[in-house]
């Protein structure tokens, strides 16, 4: 009887999970999912909790509700990835062997890799919205808030989602505004990147929205540490941005068995054949969804469209044929961008996000890089779409490798 | 293609203003691009920082991170912002003859 393993049960090791519980054989392979805690975050959801549209209790799930049967839960942390054994040691003090493991273990916010953002102000006047509990603090923070100068603060590249901070920003233009106080409001992204966003066409597009709505962008600023006593954000250039309300997005690492194991990048993230989606210089490991070093974003969109090269990766792999199924490194994301509307991006490693039409069989267009309800819809049918299509690692009508159908290029 | 000419020699850049084709990097095309960025001169810890880039796009096809940077060339974080003022990761791959790195999408 061979094992696979998976370690983490979050959207990319549960997508996983359930595609090969449907395709490898129970009398060959039993298939474990190792995961620290019980609760699956529907975490694209977290960017609504501040602003009332959605409350926590509404976005989270059992995990094991969304494993298979046939699939061993293992409650427990991971301590040590052994490759040379084959063998992972859990905090549990169990020790797991593998003929295949799958790294799933994401990637969590780390406010304390900044100097002075990790202190008795955090959950006061700084806040993060990339855990249950910050994003649940920074809802109570707002419903009583007078207003003043919020800034969105990205500390350093690479975050998960890297178009939440710029979704944060339109939906708090239009939080403040439906509440009637837009004007006591006054609204900073403060980046380490050139612009709104990393590639020119869209960077140019999301920057003129930004503009339009009245949000300040202090673009290459590089944080060095945040002065508490003066309120303010500090560069490494000794640059400056003073704050009233300091929405934070700190660094964001692997998990820390993957530093334990001797297996990461200075961010804990495993190095990863960018096609194959095979862990460099390791046998019989494989990197999916946010714990890898991939230059594709970090997200579920991405997640998904890996588990499905992934997927026939292994069915090789384990048949002892060569993995030759290559991931172009696409990703889709909706944009949220406030009053019932939202963007659309499409793109992959080779091309950038470009305006023009999304065809979807039967729901779409949804329109590429500009606003319209039609993609904010997406966007809300999606946190079900989430729950009972793409978990259960079922087909959506979304190809894994990205098309130009309907883009435009100049 | 935006060129820029150096010696009488047009040398190719690409979309970002950095050099199109790294074979055409030498010591004293690096000592031009650091002038027009506004580092009259390249010290020696200058260079231990280029050549430690180089190294590692020579390796894994991109320049490593300023967090790598601190960690693994021995410069910290703080000076590395003394000699390459405003972004040491993108200015000092750019007087390195590297592309800008990918950075995250």
């Amino acid at each position: 009887m061979r094992h696979m393993l998976i370690l983490g049960g979050g959207t990319a090791g549960t997508i996983m999970a359930n595609k090969l519980a449907s395709a490898l054989d129970e009398r060959d392979w039993r298939i474990t999912v190792v995961d620290g805690t019980e609760e699956h975050y529907y975490q694209p959801g977290f960017l609504f909790v501040p602003f009332g549209i959605y409350r926590m209790r509404e976005i989270v799930k059992p995990r094991r509700q969304y494993l298979p049967g046939r699939i061993k839960f293992v409650l427990s942390g991971i301590e040590r990835i052994d490759a040379e054994k084959k063998t992972v040691m859990l905090s549990s003090g169990e020790a797991l062997r593998y003929d295949c493991l799958i790294i799933a273990t994401g990637a969590d916010i780390h406010p304390e890799q900044i100097d002075g953002l990790l202190n008795e102000e955090w959950g006061r006047s700084k806040f993060d919205f990339y855990t249950p509990k910050g994003a649940d603090r920074l809802a109570q923070f707002l419903k009583g808030w007078q207003g003043g100068k919020l800034v969105l603060s990205i500390a350093e590249m690479p975050i998960k989602c890297p178009v939440a901070p710029l979704e944060f920003l339109f939906l708090a233009d239009a939080y403040f505004t439906e509440r009637g106080m837009r004007d006591k409001v006054d609204i900073h992204l403060v980046t380490p990147l050139s612009g709104a966003f990393t590639k020119p066409v869209s960077s140019r597009v999301l920057g003129e929205f930004l503009e339009r709505k009245g949000i300040t962008v202090t673009p290459d600023f590089d944080l060095g540490r945040v002065d508490n006593k003066e309120k303010k954000l500090v560069a490494w250039d000794e640059t400056e941005v003073s704050y009233d309300l300091l929405v934070s997005i700190p660094t964001n690492m692997g998990n820390a068995c993957i530093a334990r194991s001797g297996m990461g990048n200075e961010l804990n993230f495993v190095p990863t054949n960018k096609q194959t989606l095979k862990a460099d210089g390791l046998e019989d490991v494989f990197v999916l969804g946010d714990a890898s070093n991939l230059p594709s974003s970090k997200a579920g969109s991405v997640a998904h469209f890996q588990s499905e090269i992934l997927f026939q990766n292994i069915l090789e792999h384990i048949e002892g044929r060569p993995a030759c199924a290559h991931f172009d490194g696409h990703a889709n994301c909706f944009i949220e961008s406030g009053f019932g509307k939202g963007l659309l991006i499409d793109f992959n490693y080779e091309t950038e996000p470009l305006p023009g039409e999304f065809p979807l069989p039967g729901i779409g267009p949804f329109k590429l890089l500009e606003e319209s309800p039609i993609n904010h819809y997406g966007k809300m049918m999606f946190r079900w779409v989430y729950w009972n299509l793409l978990l259960r690692g079922m087909e959506l009508p979304i190809e894994a490798e990205m098309s130009m159908a309907g883009k435009r290029v100049r | 293609m935006e060129t820029m000419n150096i010696a009488g020699k047009a040398i190719e850049l690409d979309a970002d203003g950095h050099l199109a084709n790294r074979n055409d990097w030498n010591e004293n095309l690096a000592r031009e691009i650091a002038a027009q960025e506004g580092i009259p001169e390249l010290t020696s810890p200058h260079w231990a920082v280029i050549n430690f880039m180089r190294t590692v796009f020579e390796k894994e096809g991109d320049a490593p991170s300023i967090r790598r940077l601190t960690k693994e060339s021995g410069v910290d974080t703080k000076t590395l912002y003394q000699l390459f003022p405003k972004g040491p990761a993108k200015r000092a791959a750019k007087i390195a003859g590297l592309p800008k790195p990918k950075g995250c999408i």
